[in-house]
């Protein structure tokens, strides 16, 4: 599923380039849940956005679905990501004015299907997080663990073959914390999803099949401690 | 859900400050239709004016007289059909605030310059033939409610009469009404006839306030015009010639230029509109900016962000400038109510729509299209992060 070959990212800020990666070679089979791990500024989100085709690598390959990411122009990779890749984040990022039917619905408004299955699919991704009931809830209307099973909702209602989510456990208690993870894992074993999920959670991590860890932008073997 | 919902649910995200947008821009499309109706008023006798007549005035000024002794020499000239006369009556109906123009004419010949008038042959026939005989625009006659064969009593405010008096009593023989877009010149006057006028005034017989000439090849107006005036240059009454659209307008003109004191204050107002709407626009951008990050995350592309940004910016300004044109037609009968027959009626035109409708989308592209390049070109990760 993700194939990564020397892959290197820097950044220019002022007059200075800043290397976030370096070198990063990672393979990742279709239907693994990965926990990537590592400390503040190790460069976990550079390498999610990599992957998730947000940003563009410096130098190296990016191999995703099939794709080679560093290939695509914007326009492309807008496309690619509706078609392979469901997002979720640590602060929901759902949109407010929205009901949780209308944010599930979103990236639907990208593809082909009519207002009636658009809408019938936000529903059974509603239904498969638990919130059917909340469906024309806006998110102000919801509490933290909901708006993120609503976020993870709209990251699965395209039916992507990648999650990528960026502490999606940060901003939870921990009893809300596991409910969301252990939905993860079930989209993981029952849906075959294939997971990347970015986390400082020892715990968190534990819900994953196995862990990768970073340091100074470098893939490492054992956990830095 | 569509995009439709999308961008409304965008527009309205923020309501209250977006209803007061909205009510801004109303006000200001109102207001244009509002003026943009009374231009047009101004310009229409101009416009309207017949190519193949000429008003012949004083040299001196528009209020100067000039002597019937004339009418024969102008007659005589080839290539005139007809001349009529005028005089600028200045009566005022029971109160001054019921002004209206009224005019003492010379009856078959004005009819016959001014084919455009529309009335009955019935009421032409009493017009021609009876001494006492007035005219009236339809407008007019709703307005006060006359009756056919209603004596109409006008107080004179330049004319006093031989009986001491300034009351002068006409008998309404019928309406009148202008064909088509001349419309507006007829249906408030008051036209009655000059023999009747002339015998009954104390002063200034024999004379007339401008002549209007037929002529028969539009293309010779200009050497008839010449002619006229080189007829009567070094007399007591020298004369001046002009098409009625220049004279038209110059008559408008003595009020001010209309047509440019309107065009002034709606430039003001789509001006401050412009920046209203720009800092509301921008304003909510700025609070977006994460929201438009994660549309593009999702798929959307650069091109549909920016357009959902530019439709927001134009749909705003349709909603408020539709808003406001309808206002404004709303209003404008009240206001012609209020006027009277002081102005012909005033309504909002097609040709305002169109006008309005262009503007509405200007400014919407243009106050839209620097948020909307910038929500283009925003970077996806670095708004994600906040930087």
């Amino acid at each position: 599923m993700v194939s990564l070959r020397k892959v290197s990212k820097s950044y220019v800020r002022g007059r200075q380039s800043v290397a976030v990666l370096h070198d990063v070679d990672l393979d990742i089979p279709d239907g693994d849940f990965v926990a990537l791990m590592g400390p503040s500024g190790s460069g976990k989100t550079t390498l999610l956005n990599l992957i998730g085709g947000l940003d563009s690598p410096t130098a190296g390959s990016v191999e995703v679905a099939g794709a080679h990411l560093e290939r695509l122009n914007s326009g492309q990779l807008a496309q690619w990501r509706a078609a392979n890749v469901g997002f979720i984040f640590q602060f929901y990022n759902l949109l407010p004015m929205l009901s949780a039917r209308s944010n599930v619905e979103l990236p639907l408004l990208l593809t082909a299907l009519s207002a009636r299955e658009r809408e019938q699919r936000a529903m059974i991704a509603l239904s498969l997080v638990g919130l059917a009931d909340r469906a024309n809830h806006r998110p102000a209307e919801l509490s933290g663990g909901q708006e993120q099973r609503v976020a993870i909702a709209r990251a699965v209602v395209s039916d992507p073959r990648l999650l990528v989510c960026d502490e999606p456990t940060g901003d939870l208690d921990r009893q809300t914390a596991d409910d969301i993870l252990g939905l993860l894992q079930r989209l993981n074993r029952e849906h075959g999803k294939t997971i990347i999920m970015v986390t400082h959670d020892p715990k968190a991590a534990q819900f994953a099949s196995r862990q990768v860890h970073l340091d100074k932008g470098v893939l490492t073997d054992a956990p830095v401690v | 859900m569509t995009l439709g919902t999308l961008l409304l649910a965008g527009l309205f995200r923020r309501r209250g400050r977006t209803l007061l947008t909205l009510a801004s821009i109303v006000a200001a499309f109102a207001l244009f239709g509002l003026l943009d109706a009374v231009r047009i008023v101004f310009n229409a006798g101009a416009d309207n004016a017949g190519l193949n007549r000429l008003i012949v005035t004083s040299r001196l000024s528009l209020i100067q007289p000039l002597p019937l002794s004339q009418l024969p020499r102008i007659q005589a000239i080839e290539g005139v059909d007809a001349v009529a006369h005028a005089n600028w009556f200045g009566g005022v109906y029971q109160d001054r605030r019921n002004f209206f123009p009224n005019l003492a004419v010379s009856p078959a010949e004005w009819l016959a310059v001014h084919p455009e008038i529309r009335l009955t042959p019935a009421t032409r026939e009493k017009f021609l033939n009876e001494r006492t005989a007035a005219l009236a625009g339809v407008d007019l006659v709703d307005r006060f409610n006359w009756q056919t064969g209603q004596k109409i009593p006008l107080e004179g405010t330049i004319f006093p009469n031989k009986a001491g008096t300034n009351t002068w009593t006409f008998d309404l023989v019928g309406a009148m009404r202008g064909d088509g877009d001349t419309r507006s010149n007829f249906d408030g006057q008051l036209l009655f006839r000059y023999d009747y006028f002339d015998e009954g005034r104390l002063r200034d017989h024999g004379t007339v306030g401008w002549y209007v000439v037929r002529v028969h090849d539009p293309a010779r107006s200009n050497a008839i015009a010449q002619q006229i005036d080189a007829l009567f240059k070094n007399s007591d009454a020298e004369t001046k010639t002009q098409s009625e659209k220049e004279f038209n307008l110059a008559f408008v003109k003595q009020f001010g230029d209309v047509g440019m004191i309107v065009s002034a204050i709606m430039a003001a107002v789509f001006f401050t509109v412009l920046l209203l709407t720009a800092n509301t626009l921008s304003q909510a951008m700025r609070e977006r900016i994460p929201e438009l990050a994660v549309l593009k995350t999702l798929g959307f592309s650069n091109g549909t962000v920016c357009g959902l940004v530019l439709g927001e910016s134009v749909l705003l300004l349709l909603l408020g400038g539709l808003g406001g044109l309808v206002a404004a037609t709303l209003l404008l009968p009240a206001l012609n109510g209020k006027l009277g027959a002081q102005l012909p009626p005033l309504s909002v035109t097609p040709g305002s729509w169109a006008l309005g409708l262009a503007i509405m989308l200007g400014i919407g592209l243009l106050v839209g299209l620097p948020p909307a390049l910038r929500a283009m070109r925003l970077r996806i990760v670095d708004a994600l992060a906040d930087r």
